[in-house]
């Protein structure tokens, strides 16, 4: 464990997900510092504590948001540490670039509680407060985890595995020759050791880019609501807006005339495709076996398939199940109008995935949207089979390829094992962070197993 | 017949002679306790001290005050340094001894400190009163009060001896085991375990062939294991030889198998996988065609060879006719033959960061019966067994060492925190700080330590002291003194590295890596005659401080970040139920294992960042 006070750490202060303004608060020695790196406008540094400055906050050039930054001066601060509040537009994409930014320039993400934690340590709360302190910790750590843990499913947690395995072998081939040189083992070519720090790392470029691009949050998920005339698809969609306060992105690049809306639910976006089924009053059912709509239908991450409960039969139903059933494609089969429903038919249908609504009367809009973000983590997008989404695994693989970045400078120069070792010990903390720590136990045991050791 | 003691040293081998040593040197009063006078100090396995990882805790227990290194340096008949083509944190010291000689110079020293007794006599129990030691009793029935214990069994616990399929007690060859310390100890609430470990057949060295062998020779300029000039390097050395393993012999050790005791489950105990038995090797590693043997001798004038990387519990018959197999032993007489042996440990999570155990107060374990392996592992625990049995009974502080001190406290902590589930033996890599460990500043980091508590002599922290202030005067010098292009550029391309075209300083000249600070002698007549001014190991100082500046400070750092968490003491009645926010897995292990630190209780396996920063907030005011 590396925390120590002399560290800045940054987390955002408000709540996760979509609002109108976000605060993200950094603390610690180089927190003004480290915010001037990523900010255009006045010298942060000259200004006086409890201050507000307007400004461009950036990131390799490009300009990510303009926002609003408060400045406190050790010891006037909650943490009594130097102090930064960055106030920025609250869509999740503009609240990772920033933070993103600010790793980049030398802070480190908050530990669970680490704020509350710095307060304490310098004196804030009395050893009374402690034990609510410690809790909270606690409380916010199992939060952390269990969101972590959300997001290792799918193909997430085997590559990283796979990536574990790896760095350890190739740390225990360089703690072999400095434990064991004296034995008749053979020890790895440095050309080798180099070409497979370059399989490692290629592995974990592909895994931070999967955060940087294509990701669910970034782009959204195409999604389409279908379904017959007068199902009652755009009360849906109205009322999922109203909902919803949509906040549409403007970032640049993004093709928007395919799009009708976009809608964030849980922190995700969701855009809805344009397609005949949703714009058209025609029969759908006819339009789905058109090869055209079908293509478009593709695209989609996500159907909403609305049925109207006051007209409909069985049989339809059936059809309709099985059509969309051949389009591969994950759906969820809605029932609006529940309140004008058949019983019979109601009987029947709830032995299937079936979620009953009323769009009109906002009846059972919660558990929809529930259902909707079920869908989508367990069939995430469809380009790209592994995704990092969670910052703190992206701060973490970051920082491992940075210690790989220094062992190969070490192989370049022509340094020692010994000290080649130092950065990769440290890239295994890295990446230890995500897959649990790895010890010395496990590089021997990993010796021991591959290699004849001892005389 | 005895008045009482201030320290009761029981056993007298590697770990026994320093705790013994160390606590009369402090002005305990001490007596020893040894099965067999003859055998002080006896070099049970191979006839060597030091290796990777074990000579920087040679050079620590020297740095110290500890004796390891002035006897390992007495006894000497040759010295390497292993490692040397790595950095200076690798560099190795290794010597082979002459058995007999180790066995009587340490004998010696303990014979010369007026505040040793001895007696031979095996103690069968331990005194305890109120939850304290107060003295032990002996086979005969003597009762011997003493206010502190420490144990230093080795292999003598209920040892049993396996060879093929003969079995019969005993804690060394033709020496009987011990009885009754183990037994006593589990009824008072000690969790206790079996081990195993084993050594090779001993030859007749008249017997070989060298002619079939590698020559291994000591070192060209050998050095030594201690920092006092009161031992001197060697000026004629002894070789060993190298020789191997071949399928032939592979056949006719598989002969065995059907009476091995390894494999046939008679052995309980775990050994250690980094010095397998030969049977294991090649049952593990079928694939491989051969294996090393170093054959090494045990001393000046004795024909008696060492046949390391044999170790063996094979029948004898299945051994010789091995043994004869291999190139150079064709005709091979066998002195002893090679055998395993289980014994009795005690997991040592159940001792403090002293090593005092923490059921029964005043009692300290060192060496194999806290699970390790290795003379120096031994030797380094029995030292600081021996320091802090004497200040526990004259109410001095405990004598604790960080990690980023020493392998001492490394090894320590490793075996207080994590326990061990096979003998643990010291590597490099189980120091997160290795670049600072280095065998070359073992007096820099520790002398000043051991002086403080009145075991390291006035003459060695003189010694320390004048090292340092040179080695800062020279740094100071090679920083401040700016070489001109048009004065090296040619003897740099001589030494093949790039020309200046502006002033540098010698500092930045060392930091390139084809220069070494002899190089700097053949720039100029000045600098070599500044340069000779210092002593070798000045000048070995300044030249790894500079060369290696940006990774020690690096290091540096990192010792100071994560040992910001040891000064968060935890009061030893810490109530952990009291915490409710502690994950339960997190409670259970701190409540056996409780750790005197919160950065000793992070290392603890099951206790979590989330716990840590827990009991940083009841730790921290």
């Amino acid at each position: 464990m590396s925390t120590t006070i002399e560290d800045t750490i940054v987390a955002l202060a408000t709540a996760q997900g979509i609002s109108a303004i976000a605060v993200i608060r950094l603390s610690g020695p180089e927190a003004i510092k480290i915010t001037q790196k990523c900010f255009k406008g006045k010298n942060l540094e000259e200004q006086p504590s409890h201050t507000i400055h307007f400004g461009n906050l950036h990131h390799e050039g490009k300009i990510i948001d303009e926002v609003l930054v408060s400045i406190f001066k050790a010891p006037n601060s909650f943490t009594m540490e130097n102090a930064v509040e960055i106030s920025c537009h609250g869509s999740p994409f503009i609240i990772k670039e920033i933070i993103k930014a600010l790793l980049r320039q030398g802070a480190r993400l908050a530990q669970p509680g680490e704020f509350t934690k710095r307060a304490f340590l310098h004196g804030r709360f009395d050893l009374a407060q402690a034990e609510a302190v410690a809790d909270l910790i606690n409380a916010e750590t199992d939060n952390a985890r269990q969101a972590a843990l959300n997001q290792m499913r799918g193909g997430f947690s085997k590559e990283i595995n796979h990536l574990r395995d790896e760095l350890i072998h190739f740390a225990s081939l360089i703690e072999l020759e400095l434990d064991f040189g004296e034995e008749d083992v053979e020890f790895a070519k440095r050309d080798d050791l180099r070409e497979l720090i370059q399989k490692i790392q290629s592995y974990l470029r592909a895994l931070i880019d999967s955060f940087d691009q294509g990701n669910v949050i970034k782009n959204g998920v195409p999604t389409v609501i279908a379904g017959k005339p007068n199902a009652g698809k755009s009360t849906l969609l109205n009322a999922l807006l109203n909902e919803e306060r949509a906040i549409v992105s403007d970032i640049p690049g993004t093709t928007r005339d395919a799009i009708e809306d976009e809608i964030i639910l849980g922190g995700i976006n969701f855009r809805f495709i344009d397609t005949a089924g949703l714009r058209e009053t025609k029969d759908v059912i006819e339009a789905i076996g058109v090869e055209r709509t079908r293509e478009r239908m593709k695209k989609a991450s996500l159907i909403l398939y609305l049925v109207d409960l006051s007209n409909a039969t069985e049989n339809e139903i059936e059809e309709q199940v099985h059509e969309l059933k051949a389009l591969a494609i994950p759906y969820l089969m809605i029932g609006n109008k529940m309140d004008q429903a058949d019983n019979t038919l109601l009987k029947k249908l709830e032995s299937q995935p079936f979620i009953f609504i009323s769009a009109s009367n906002k009846t059972n809009l919660s558990l929809l949207k529930e259902k909707i973000l079920e869908k989508v983590q367990i069939k995430e997008v469809k380009k790209g089979d592994v995704m990092v989404t969670n910052l703190r695994h992206y701060q973490n693989l970051l920082q491992t390829n940075e210690s790989l970045d220094l062992v190969l400078t070490g192989l370049d120069s022509g340094v020692t094992g010994d000290f080649l070792a130092m950065d990769i010990r440290q890239s295994l903390h890295y990446l230890g962070e995500i897959t649990g720590t790895i010890t010395t136990d496990d590089l021997l045991d990993n010796i021991f197993s591959k290699f004849c050791i001892g005389k | 017949m005895f008045k009482e003691y201030d320290v009761i040293v029981i056993g007298a081998g590697h770990a026994g002679c320093e705790a013994a040593y160390a606590a009369a040197t402090m002005g305990s009063k001490v007596l020893l306790v040894t099965m067999n006078m003859n055998t002080i100090a006896q070099m049970s396995c191979n006839p060597a001290m030091g290796g990777v990882a074990k000579g920087q805790i040679v050079r620590e227990i020297d740095a110290l005050g500890g004796q390891s290194g002035l006897v390992s340096d007495k006894s000497m008949i040759q010295f390497r340094m292993l490692n040397l083509s790595k950095g200076p944190a690798m560099w190795s010291p290794r010597t082979q001894n002459d058995r007999m000689r180790f066995s009587e110079e340490w004998r010696l020293t303990l014979e010369r400190n007026q505040n040793v007794d001895f007696w031979q006599e095996m103690a069968s129990s331990l005194v305890i009163e109120g939850g304290k030691v107060s003295g032990i009793i002996t086979a005969l029935g003597l009762k011997i009060r003493g206010r502190a214990v420490v144990l230093t069994n080795g292999t003598f616990l209920n040892g049993k001896i396996h060879i093929g399929e003969k079995h019969f007690g005993g804690g060394r060859a033709a020496e009987g085991a011990a009885f009754g310390i183990t037994e006593q100890l589990t009824k008072v609430g000690f969790e206790a375990g079996r081990m195993k470990t084993g050594t090779p057949p001993r030859i007749d060295g008249r017997s070989l062939n060298y002619a079939k062998m590698e020559e291994q020779k000591g070192d060209l300029n050998p050095g030594k294991f201690s920092f006092l000039p009161e031992s001197q390097p060697l000026s004629a050395q002894v070789s060993c030889w190298i020789t191997y393993t071949n399928e032939e012999v592979h056949n006719e050790l598989k002969k065995g198998f059907d009476k091995s005791p390894m494999f046939q489950g008679r052995i309980k105990g775990l050994g250690p996988r980094y010095c397998p038995s030969v049977e294991d090797k090649i049952n593990r590693f079928a694939e491989r065609e051969r294996h090393q043997i170093f054959v090494e001798p045990e001393g000046w004038n004795t024909v008696e060879i060492y046949v390391n990387g044999f170790s063996t519990s094979l029948p004898e018959d299945v051994q010789y006719k091995a043994l004869t197999k291999i190139p150079g032993f064709e005709n091979a007489k066998m002195f002893r033959p090679g055998y395993a042996i289980e014994y009795d440990y005690f997991p040592p999570t159940q001792l403090k960061s002293t090593l005092e155990t923490q059921l029964i107060d005043n009692l300290f374990f060192a060496g194999q019966i806290n699970g390790t392996t290795g003379y120096e592992e031994a030797a380094s625990q029995g030292l600081m067994a021996g320091i802090n049995a004497h200040n526990k009974v004259h109410g001095c502080d405990p004598f604790i060492l960080k990690r980023s001190d020493a392998y001492i406290g490394v090894l320590i902590d490793d075996l207080v925190n994590k326990g061990t589930q096979e003998p643990y033996r010291m590597f490099t890599s189980r120091a997160e700080y290795r670049i600072l460990l280095r065998q070359d500043n073992a007096d820099i980091r520790l002398t000043e330590l051991g002086h403080k508590i009145g075991l390291a002599s006035d003459e060695r922290l003189d010694i320390v002291k004048s090292k340092i202030s040179a080695v800062a005067t020279l740094t100071q010098e090679l920083n401040k003194l700016r070489l001109n292009p048009d004065s090296i550029n040619s003897s740099l391309a001589q030494l093949n590295t790039s020309e200046i075209r502006e002033k540098i300083t010698a500092s930045q000249l060392l930091k390139r890596p084809q220069i070494g600070i002899e190089d700097l002698k053949k720039l100029h007549g000045n600098i070599k005659t500044m340069l000779e001014s210092y002593s070798p190991e000045v000048l070995q100082q300044a030249e790894i401080n500079i060369k290696y500046e940006s990774y020690i400070e690096r290091e540096q750092h990192n010792a100071l970040r994560i040992g910001s968490l040891e000064s968060y003491k935890i009061l030893e009645d810490f109530d952990y139920d009291r915490v409710k926010a502690l994950s339960s897995e997190a409670r259970e292990k701190l409540k056996k294992v409780r750790p005197e630190t919160v950065g000793q209780a992070s290392r603890i396996s099951g206790v979590s960042p989330a716990d840590v920063s827990v009991l940083t907030i009841y730790m921290g005011k």
